[in-house]
């Protein structure tokens, strides 16, 4: 068993070093009970690949991200502000995060308020460590062959920001069957829960945007639905508890995948 | 005689132009109604997005069997205006096929090319109709659609129907009259198309044949003058507005909002932060979000008049697909509607009528189903962005109207106290980071 090491980017600070990458948590990852696992996984692989890397862990706050698209601007740019001046503070130059909302954000909303960071997704960043070797050596994981998985996009990785090959690649590196629903890539259904709509009852309608999409997902015959978005993990999980699938569908994030085949 | 007809050309023509020209004003100041924005971004890139999807149609390319038809029609419509062009000098100067003696021996193949192109144009326009009418596309048959949204979309293909069969009558009745050796119909050798329809008009006098044939040439240049003015009231705009509307549309990526610097300098008061430079306060009439067209973007307002309403937006909303009342299209419309009423002054922009955009035409429910997933925007052939004017106008209802749903505010006092949108406490955050370490030591 590989010693975790978490460290903070505060503690780093008070050695005098800056963490080569910050890896931002994003509140799914630090305090919903199901999302926690995908924080632990990613951590495990940081850990097992010595990347130089730091938490703000306490220090971290929300991006504002829900605030935004829910219209409060305000308060976006307040909760923005004082994470640049932190993050510049200390400063932080690369960041990963596995939240595709807090990514989006970071990237492309931070700049025009003064945070300038090169900002990955953990899809792109696992994608790099496989191409470089640094994690799934062939001949080690089986878990995975004859298994069927199906990658369900999320808005604000791929529509928002053109990326669809590298949670899909990922997947391939599992040696599983990647098998596409109906509607992929560019025309993937929401899982319902972005713009603001993870923290409110939806409108009314004759169906959840989410049974539609675990329908859907459903019809693949896959046995895993990978996602790659802490709102898109709840959506599909609440889908597949609804659909009573529990038993025979799991819905595992990217980093939980690698992890599992790691041995992690 | 020639020159009564030239007159009357001249002045049809003239007061076509005149109507258009106001036509063209008035939506050019509906449009200034906007906030003007500055256009970022490098030119070349805007440039090859009009060539592209514009020009190219390659977002249309997304549904294969509409997309041929509607390049059926849209080369039609486009080199078909070669011969228009001679028409309209014809009438002008008073001549007839003015180009025939230019071209010699290719103006035969270059008119039965047009004949063959309007056959086409007839065919996409015949399949069109039965898609509307017939199969009942659901796309074209949201709420929005019924009404005069339906009826325009109608009246457009069969006036384009009735245009083509204008111009086949025209030179299948030329033709009968060239074999007659009529003076007036000087030789031009035979054309495809019109060369098959002989047999409908033979046995025709051949004064009969010169007043279907002088008909023909009205009925389809006066026909054509109605269509551009009909157009400038239509959906059918687009063919004119996809242009400037794929110019100005955003570069940055599809998840980046627009940018709201007005408060900027604000939020750095309060949080103590250091001004450089002076503060800038909020421009005069600055509003937080959008309530009415003013308030959005030129960009916006163009949006509203590029939209053809074929509605890939609509068919592509997880929230209209499960039965919300959002329709991306119906925000585009809704907008245009807007625009058009206080152009026409049956409304202004003051609330004096008691009537504004969100609230009359868009309601809270529609704006609050937005996943902001940007299907809607991913879907549009001609770059229109929905989800731009939800989100301005959400800013309204969270900044000045206060008209947020319940729990969204509980989301936004979440935040404020515990900097997480759940109700959990800060010093938890780092909770992980022992249960990791248990497990694992």
């Amino acid at each position: 068993m590989i010693d975790i090491k978490i460290p903070t980017v505060a503690a780093l600070a008070a050695e005098g070093k800056v963490p080569e990458i910050l890896f931002w948590v994003g509140c799914a990852g630090s305090f919903d009970e199901r999302y926690k696992n995908v924080t632990k996984a990613f951590v495990k692989i940081l850990n097992k690949v010595r990347v130089d890397f730091a938490v703000l862990g306490p220090e971290e706050t929300c991006t504002g991200d829900p605030a935004r698209r829910a219209g409060n601007d305000f308060l976006f740019q307040m909760q923005a502000m004082s994470n640049i001046q932190v993050l510049n503070g200390y400063g932080i130059k690369t960041i990963v995060t596995a939240c595709p909302h807090c990514f989006n954000t970071l990237k492309n909303e931070y700049p025009e308020l003064g945070g300038n960071y090169q900002v990955f997704h953990h899809s792109t960043y696992l994608q790099q460590l496989i191409d470089e070797g640094k994690v799934i050596q062939k001949a080690e994981e089986v878990a995975f062959i004859g298994r069927k998985i199906t990658f369900h996009d999320s808005c604000y990785l791929g529509r928002a920001n053109n990326i669809y090959e590298a949670p899909r690649k990922v997947l391939e590196a599992l040696d599983a069957e990647l098998v596409e629903m109906k509607r992929c890539k560019t025309k993937g259904l929401c899982c319902g829960a972005g713009g603001g709509q993870m923290f409110k009852e939806a409108e009314k309608g004759n169906k959840e945007v989410n049974i539609e999409r675990t329908e859907e997902a459903l019809e693949t015959k896959a046995d895993t639905i990978a996602v790659a978005c802490p709102f898109c993990m709840t959506m599909m999980s609440d889908g597949i508890k609804n659909k009573e699938k529990e038993g025979s569908v799991q819905v595992r994030d990217l980093a939980e995948l690698i992890a599992e085949s790691e041995g992690l | 005689m020639t020159i009564i007809s030239q007159v009357v050309f001249t002045v049809i023509s003239g007061v076509f132009c005149f109507f258009i020209a106001k036509r063209v004003n008035f939506i050019r100041s509906n449009i200034a109604l906007g906030r003007s924005q500055k256009v970022v971004g490098n030119k070349r890139q805007r440039l090859k997005n009009v060539l592209l999807i514009a020009l190219g149609q390659k977002k249309m390319f997304k549904k294969l069997v509409p997309a041929v038809l509607h390049l059926l029609i849209y080369v039609g419509f486009v080199l078909i205006n070669i011969e228009v062009l001679e028409i309209v000098l014809d009438g002008f100067l008073g001549s007839h096929r003015i180009f025939a003696p230019l071209l010699l021996d290719f103006y035969a193949p270059l008119i039965s090319f047009f004949e063959i192109l309007a056959l086409g144009v007839i065919f996409s326009c015949v399949v069109f109709l039965i898609r509307r009418n017939i199969i009942h596309v659901a796309r074209l048959k949201n709420p929005e659609m019924k009404g005069w949204a339906s009826f325009d979309g109608n009246l457009v293909l069969i006036i384009e129907i009735i245009l083509m069969g204008a111009i086949l009558s025209m030179n299948t009745t030329d033709q009968l009259l060239q074999e007659m050796g009529n003076s007036a119909y000087p030789q031009t050798g035979s054309f495809l198309v019109s060369s098959w329809l002989l047999p409908i008009f033979e046995g025709y006098l051949p004064s009969t044949l010169v007043i279907i044939e002088r008909m023909a040439w009205w009925f389809h240049i006066v026909g054509i003058f109605g269509f551009a003015l009909y157009v400038t009231y239509s959906k059918h705009l687009h063919i004119f507005m996809a242009f400037p509307n794929t110019y100005f549309s955003k570069l940055t990526p599809k998840g980046a909002m627009e940018p709201m610097p007005e408060i900027t300098s604000e939020v750095q008061l309060m949080l103590g932060i250091p001004l450089e430079g002076e503060i800038v306060p909020p421009p005069e009439g600055f509003k937080f979000g959008a309530r009415d067209i003013s308030d959005l973007s030129r960009k916006n307002l163009m949006d509203a008049y590029a939209c053809t309403e074929c509605g890939r937006c609509t068919a592509e909303c997880p929230a209209n697909l499960t039965g919300k009342k959002l329709s991306p299209r119906k925000i585009m419309m809704d907008t245009r509607d807007r625009m058009e009423e206080i152009g026409n002054g049956k409304s202004d922009l003051k609330g004096h009528h008691q009537k504004f955009l969100l609230g009359d035409f868009i309601t809270k429910e529609e704006i609050n189903a937005c996943t902001s997933c940007n299907a809607c925007v991913e879907a549009c052939p001609v770059l229109i962005n929905p989800l731009d004017i939800i989100l301005q106008l959400r800013r309204y209802e969270a900044m000045e109207a206060s008209g947020s749903p319940t729990s969204w505010n509980a989301m936004f006092q979440n935040l404020e106290t515990n900097s997480a949108p759940w109700k959990f406490s800060p010093q938890d955050r780092f909770n992980w980071s022992k249960e990791l370490k248990m497990i694992d030591n």
